[in-house]
């Protein structure tokens, strides 16, 4: 019923107000230990509210979940190619595991189909290796996860997927030895804790993309589950992204050459570990050191909140999937003669309509968020950052750039070259525009001189 | 004289203030780390809050101003801050003080006497309204009836509205009340983690209820508590810091803690929050309580009735749980709506600005 429209993601919430009087109705000791929704198995015992569910129905509950956000949103089409970034944990373990079944399912459909008009999506995946990072994790401990993965992925049924293991380092497009040092030196730069957790997020969506681009993908999925983004919305919130921040929370966001799908949004990480731990889905535990600094703060303050009420979590993604999104919150309609017909029609019709969203013309080259007025203007304010030639957002300025123009340029010299590649982009849009504009007011060189 | 300075700063670890390099540095400034010294301080202090005041058009000559007084720190350093930038920088504006009688005994009664000092002090007129005149209910006597539970709903509605009532009686242009950038900071995140989108959208305003009676304005928008803790102290005003007998800690709670530990990281992060409230763009297809009046006094209220109205009638008779809970008419007795209300309590919305005082 109402939990399963996409707009309601307080599914335990839900379920509570439902459930609650039926259950309080049959006093009856029996009835109480079974599965609330079929009302024949036994549930499962757990911490969560969800172990009133049974096995069955605790599963089909969330794989819902995952189909819903993936149809209404048209996430997926016959004709696509998608690469699933997988880090070894629990969410991005269950996406793998439910993109895998949605596959099966299709090349079911496809097998015994007579036309065969809909082909059957293709499915990759990535891990990205962080040990050029995380320097204290032992690297025989990285080969043996790498080896695991390898294992998991053959495992799987077919379609046969094909795995890509790609260092963080490769961000630079070097031979691997002299990026590791590169890296080195580009974190080091960055003096604040919180900068460097940042920047490696920014380096790491990088080479999402260069994978994604380079083998022919046109999805990225992520596994972002529901606990992730509520601690991104505080986190952005403190870091002063207000204005950015709707952009990274929509189950879309296509700001990037290859588009990235949050098929999880809805699903809290209680929940996948509790369906990893029911299927014996076996994840992977870095020993990475948890998170410092700001970022830190909030998840342990979100984690509080969250025991102290179960539905906070969702509470906090609600109200922030309240703010307008962006343009770019949505995949982009196919017009392209070479995609077939069928694949057209079949996004035509779950493609959401048009609502109202934000167009934003300048990104931070760093983060690649969307610049509100006020950052453009106080950039053509500041002229430390002419070096970089484009606006960057505050958040990055402050916790990521150096502070002196000195600096500056090493700082510069040592970036990977798409960031670069990026940041003369996004200038040549926007610092010419606001040339433009305060035109009438330069002077020029040679009338400067006489 | 430089050189011997320097000399100075290294024997003594005393360091020159980084603003005038003249004096001492004397305190570290919360907002910035400077190492500033006092004089330097006083100057920064309040020359922000001149041009926040500026920037934002708060004042117009002429103008009437209340100041909301508990004879709390926040709103005696406002009192003391403003009635020296009118002084200063003409603004040409008539202060009064005003403060709302809550009549609670070992409290209220002594900190209107820290409020009638100023009013001697800063030579600025005082005017105090009583729950007693207004509603004919002292919160003693609303505490002795409902008990401590849910005593801070009450409390806090009311206020709201005895302070436009006084406003009126003084009949001035504008109320300016102490609410200072950590508070702001907090209703933020609160209304994020509540999902109240409504407040969320104004609770970042400097200017707000222009569409009521009487608009009330922040001064204090981007100062910090722990400046206005500073400045009193330096300039050892005369203020009231204990806390109110029915709700002691009330204030205190999970929100307010992770700011002053965020502070202690990234001092910047409570101006970064107050961004990103302004920045915030709601979806206007979000819907939006109406604002109307109320049917009884006439007050501004969302509902039928406003909130004071339905409160009070549950007072006189007999009812108290009335109006207390999420749905604002009869009664409601669902413990589990009962927490949720006690929980928001006093932090539900920057209005309610839990009773007078809130030093650490």
């Amino acid at each position: 019923m109402a939990c399963n429209s996409s707009t309601c993601q307080s599914n335990s919430g839900c379920y509570n107000r439902e459930e609650e009087p039926i259950s309080s109705k049959s006093s009856d000791s029996n009835q109480q230990s079974l599965c609330v929704k079929c009302k024949v198995n036994e549930p499962v015992s757990g911490t969560s509210d969800d172990g009133r569910f049974c096995r069955e129905c605790f599963r089909s509950n969330l794989y819902g979940k995952f189909k819903l956000a993936v149809t209404s949103n048209a996430m997926i089409t016959p004709s696509d190619n998608l690469l699933v970034a997988f880090s070894g944990g629990s969410s991005s373990r269950v996406v793998l595991q439910f993109v895998h079944e949605m596959q099966q399912r299709a090349q079911k459909n496809f097998d015994a189909s007579k036309d065969r008009s809909l082909p059957v999506f293709g499915v990759g995946v990535t891990f990205i290796d962080e040990s050029a990072y995380h320097q204290s994790v032992p690297s025989c401990e990285i080969d043996k996860a790498i080896e695991e993965i390898r294992s998991m992925i053959s495992n799987l049924a077919p379609p046969a997927k094909q795995l890509h293991v790609v260092p963080i380092e490769s961000v630079f497009s070097l031979d691997s030895l002299d990026g590791r040092e590169r890296l080195k030196t580009l974190v080091d730069s960055v003096s604040d804790a919180t900068g460097k957790e940042d920047l490696l997020l920014y380096l790491r969506m990088l080479v999402l993309q260069k994978v994604a681009s380079e083998n022919g993908y046109n999805r990225l999925v992520l596994g972002l589950c529901t606990s992730r983004i509520a601690c991104h919305v505080i986190t952005a919130t403190v870091k002063g992204q207000g204005y950015s921040l709707p952009a990274d929370i929509q189950y879309v966001d296509a700001r990037w050459e290859i588009p990235v799908v949050l098929p999880l949004r809805d699903c809290l990480t209680l929940e996948l570990k509790m369906l990893c731990h029911l299927d014996g889905l076996k994840t992977l535990e870095f020993s990475n050191g948890a998170c410092s600094g700001i970022n830190g703060l909030v998840s342990s303050f979100v984690k509080l909140l969250q025991e102290e009420n179960p539905s906070r979590e969702c509470t906090i993604v609600r109200t922030a999937g309240k703010l307008t999104p962006f343009h770019f919150n949505r995949i982009p309609e196919l017009n392209d003669s070479n995609v077939p017909l069928a694949t057209r029609r079949r996004q035509k019709r779950f493609n959401l309509k048009p609502s109202e969203s934000i167009s934003s013309e300048s990104f931070c080259p760093l983060c690649f968020s969307p610049l509100s007025k006020s950052d453009l203007l106080s950039f053509s304010s500041c002229q430390n950052y002419d070096i970089l030639d484009a606006a960057s957002c505050s958040s990055c300025r402050f916790q990521i750039f150096p502070k002196d123009p000195s600096s500056m340029e090493h700082f510069l010299s040592i970036l990977p070259q798409p960031l670069l590649a990026r940041a003369k982009n996004c200038s040549n849009g926007n610092h010419s525009s606001l040339r433009k504009q305060i035109q009438d007011c330069l002077l020029s060189d040679s009338e400067d001189e006489t | 004289m430089e050189e011997s300075n320097t000399k100075l700063t290294k024997k003594g670890g005393g360091r020159l203030c980084c603003i005038c390099n003249q004096r001492r540095a004397a305190l570290k400034r919360p907002k910035t780390l400077e190492q500033i010294c006092r004089e330097c301080f006083y100057e920064v202090f309040e020359e922000e809050i001149h041009q926040v005041i500026v920037d934002n058009q708060l004042f117009k000559p002429g103008e009437r101003i209340a100041i909301g007084a508990s004879g709390g720190k926040d709103s005696t350093v406002l009192a003391c801050v403003l009635a020296e930038l009118n002084r200063r920088h003409n603004y040409g504006l008539d202060l009064f003080l005003l403060s709302v009688d809550e009549g609670i005994t070992g409290y209220r009664d002594d900190s209107l006497e820290t409020v009638k000092r100023n009013e001697v002090q800063y030579g600025l007129p005082l005017k105090i309204v009583s729950y007693k005149d207004l509603y004919g209910w002292t919160m003693d006597e609303i505490v002795k009836m409902i008990g401590l539970k849910n005593n801070c709903t009450f409390c806090g509605v009311f206020r709201r509205q005895a302070l436009d009532r006084g406003a009126s009686l003084l009949k001035v242009d504008k109320v300016a009340t102490g609410h200072n950038a950590d508070d702001i900071a907090e209703t933020v995140l609160l209304n994020i983690l509540r999902g109240d989108i409504a407040r969320l959208s104004r609770c970042t305003s400097i200017v707000t209820g222009e569409d009521g009676p009487i608009p009330r304005c922040k001064p204090f928008k981007y100062t910090y508590e722990k400046e206005i803790v500073m400045y009193a102290y330096f300039k050892r005003l005369d203020y009231f810091s204990t806390e109110c007998i029915y709700s002691p800690n009330a204030y205190r709670g999970f929100a307010r803690e992770f700011i002053k530990d965020l502070e202690r990281i990234r001092p910047r992060a409570i101006l970064d929050i107050i961004k990103s409230g302004e920045d915030f763009r709601i979806s206007t297809s979000t819907k939006m309580p109406e604002q109307g009046t109320c049917e009884r006094c006439g007050y501004i209220s969302s509902q039928k009735w406003c909130k004071a109205c339905v409160l009070l009638e549950g007072l006189n008779r007999g009812l108290p749980k009335m109006g207390i809970g999420r749905s604002s008419r009869g009664l409601n007795n669902d413990p589990k709506k009962d927490k949720y209300m006690k929980q928001g309590n006093g932090t539900k919305s920057i209005e309610n600005k839990q009773c007078g005082s809130l030093d650490f």
